[in-house]
């Protein structure tokens, strides 16, 4: 217990004291998954103002709201059609597990949406299981081939990531199992680091022409997405933009990972809102919104987070670390066989406990989820797993459209920036919408 | 002159790149296009993704300059170049025959997984990047940073190397008859064994050229980087 007279430091907090030690004592960075702990702006900052008399509700139960969602209408002669706004974002064969990769695959195919391979090339499993699947062009290029690119749904140029822009991929040894290392062209058991940038291109106007090629290769049928991590949002899309993408994906700080140093999570890149905000503008700026569509991802949870997103002028949302969590991650118990097994003394192995585990990176993911490990990985059954994706994602899909009925809207994409306030003067600043209670909009934007 | 796969003799199809446009030609080579007939290219001008994503075993003769990618993720099929070649030619290469018969630009047979890249010229910077198990053969120099990180695959080099031959390889190798300028982090000279000196042997054979293979030193990784620990250099 802390004696009332000892007063911890604010800059030398506990954490921080532990850091330096670590430091210290191993000299290595820490690794580590998932997405940046520290608070920042984010969905939560903002609140909807719903219909009352200057505006008509929709019946929450009865009337139609469509969320029909349509990207890659700008070149491809074959866009992609989804029944729901909400993505399955791109995480690595390697990070997960091929049961994994099968589960996500089912639930989105159920719910008509799309989910997408990752560094690490495409698994027959995910191809098998998922309707709609977009496949990465990663800088590694492990596994790329194209066959698989005639074979996918769309292609996504994946440029940075948000919990690391400007950094490459990481997988520890513990994960480059024969079958990772063999479809990555690596040694069993080697450390790997993926490159951070592309080998066949180096600028946006390379960009122009490696797009160009991949629509050539695929006959122009396939919708071409581009991936940036959120840095100089506003530049990056509209040289996404330039380069001739039909969708731009633009992934927040909060942004999930397999492994990363978790200095570049905390420290490298700007918050989902301010990102957000940014990519709208610089499409409003090229006269673009509509024709390129616009995807968030980097901390999504709930339907409010999605409804949100949305209002703000994306077109859809990618998750990776909600999906997780639906399948298991972070929970006391892993089901097998029907039945609850307890997970706690593989947490404590590990040195973390169930709502503080990171340890994606080290392959012993106590509940089977991000694991190579050929007993570990038969904590999740893909059944199970694809049946709890398909209900979580169904109810925040559910949560959209009341708030969007809410809001008077026949059509979630009819949610506009207007129907939004918000809390606190940074996300009001960040989001370009008015304090609430006020008509002030603080700040400017970057145009 | 490279002694690869012969043109086989029969009904030529030709494309003027001045009256045709690249899509008609692509188009043509992805589904139209049967081994039975030679494909001709005129008049390319520089233009990108010739012949990029071919999938059968086509025979594709290009008489001119290219410009980015061409050949790109060939399999199959073998594409000789009269001329010299852009960036990315052969880039992610899974299978079939490449021949630029004058000078490459950077990241030649970037990430190319299989097949066989002759370059009869020089290369510039970052030939043989990422490359994933194919085959690379240089009749002339190199730029920096070659064989970035390449995990799989031979590259012969039959004249010099500029800085950083090498840098962070993982399971490629490199035979090089010129001089290194410097090698890159990870990257060593090793002695040739009997084994290397039959690979390069047969390599230079299938390009056509006459380079003795006593004369080349072996480039391969030391392996230092590919564990994560204190004392390893921290290039992470
Ligand atoms: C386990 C895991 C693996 C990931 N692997 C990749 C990858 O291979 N390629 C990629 O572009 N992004 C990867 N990401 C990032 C996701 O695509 C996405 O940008 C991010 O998860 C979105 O943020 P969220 O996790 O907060 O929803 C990964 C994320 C996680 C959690
Ligand atoms: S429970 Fe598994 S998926 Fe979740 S953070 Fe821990 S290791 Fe990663």
């Amino acid at each position: 217990m802390t004696h009332p007279t000892m007063e911890e430091s604010a800059g030398f907090d506990r954490l921080t004291i532990d850091y330096i030690q670590r430091a210290a004592a191993s000299g290595l960075y820490e690794i580590r998954g998932l997405g940046a702990k520290r608070r920042v702006p984010n969905f939560d900052d903002l609140l909807f103002l719903a219909a009352s008399l200057s505006r008509y509700p929709l019946e929450g139960y009865r009337e139609r709201c469509s969320t029909k969602t349509v990207l890659g209408t700008r070149f491809a002669s074959r866009p992609i059609e989804l029944a729901i706004p909400i993505t399955i974002a791109g995480m690595s064969f390697g990070a997960l597990s091929a049961r994994v990769k099968d589960a996500l695959g089912r639930a989105a195919t159920e719910l008509g949406t799309s989910t997408t391979t990752g560094d690490g090339g495409m698994t027959s499993e995910e191809r098998n299981s998922s309707k709609t699947l977009v496949y990465q062009c990663l800088p590694s290029r492990y596994g790329f081939n194209p066959d698989d690119v005639r074979r996918a749904d769309a292609i996504e140029i994946v440029i940075g990531q948000g919990a690391k822009p400007g950094g490459g991929g990481m997988l520890l040894g513990q994960k480059v199992n024969p079958r990772v290392a063999r479809m990555r062209t690596l040694p069993e058991g080697v450390d790997q680091r993926s490159a951070s940038r592309h080998p066949d291109w180096t600028g946006p106007d390379d960009l122009v022409i490696k797009i160009k090629e991949l629509r050539e290769i695929t006959d122009w049928r396939t919708p071409i997405y581009v991936k940036v991590g959120a840095t100089r949002v506003f530049n990056d899309v509209k040289l996404a933009v330039h380069a001739g993408a039909d969708v731009v994906v633009v992934d927040g700080m909060q942004g999930g990972t397999a492994a990363t140093q978790s200095v570049f999570i905390e420290h490298v890149g700007i918050p989902t809102l301010a990102a957000l905000r940014q990519a709208v503008d610089a499409l409003d700026d090229l006269n673009m919104r509509g024709r390129v569509q616009l995807v968030i991802s980097g901390g999504i949870r709930s339907g409010a987070d999605v409804a949100k997103a949305l209002a703000m002028g994306a077109d859809a949302v990618a998750m990776g670390q909600g999906v997780l969590i639906a399948l298991g991650c972070n929970s006391d118990t892993y089901v097998s066989n029907g039945q609850h097994i307890s997970a706690l003394k593989d947490y404590s192995e590990l040195g973390t406990a169930p709502g503080f585990c990171h340890h994606c990176h080290t392959g012993k993911c106590p509940v089977g989820v991000t694991t190579q490990d050929s007993t570990l990985e038969l904590r999740l059954d893909p059944a199970v797993g694809a049946k709890r994706l398909k209900n979580y994602l169904q109810t925040v899909n559910m949560e959209l459209s009341t708030i969007a009925r809410a809001c008077g809207k026949q059509d979630v994409h009819h949610l506009e920036k207007e129907d939004l306030v918000a809390l606190t003067v940074e996300s009001a600043a960040m989001a370009g919408v008015p304090l609430a209670g006020t008509a002030w909009i603080p700040g400017g934007s970057i145009t | 002159m490279a002694n690869l796969k012969p043109i086989a003799a029969g009904p030529i199809r030709e494309f003027d790149l001045e009256k045709d446009s690249l899509r008609e030609l692509n188009q043509f080579l992805h589904s139209a296009a049967t081994s039975h007939c030679q494909i001709q290219v005129r008049n390319p001008n520089g233009a990108h993704s010739i012949a990029c994503g071919l999938n059968s075993e086509l025979d594709v003769r290009i008489f001119g300059h290219v410009g980015y990618y061409a050949a790109g993720m060939n399999k199959l099929a073998t594409v000789t170049i009269e001329g010299n070649a852009g960036p990315g030619v052969a880039e992610n290469m899974m299978s079939g025959q490449v021949h630029v018969k004058g000078f490459a630009s950077t990241a030649a047979g970037a990430s190319a997984h299989g097949g066989l890249l002759v370059i009869d010229g020089d290369a510039s910077l970052r030939c043989g990047i990422s490359l994933k198990g194919a085959d690379i053969v240089v009749g002339g120099s190199v730029g920096s940073f070659s064989a970035f990180m390449a995990q799989a695959g031979r590259i012969v080099i039959c004249g010099d190397a500029e800085d950083a031959l090498g840098d962070s390889l993982y399971e490629a190798v490199i035979y090089v008859r010129g001089k290194v300028a410097s090698l890159g982090a990870d990257a060593r000279f090793e002695p040739m064994t009997e084994a290397d000196f039959d690979t390069l042997r047969q390599l230079l054979k299938s390009a056509g050229l006459e380079y003795e293979a006593s004369d080349f030193k072996r480039v391969a990784s030391a392996k230092k980087m590919y564990h994560w620990h204190a004392d390893a250099n921290q290039e992470y």
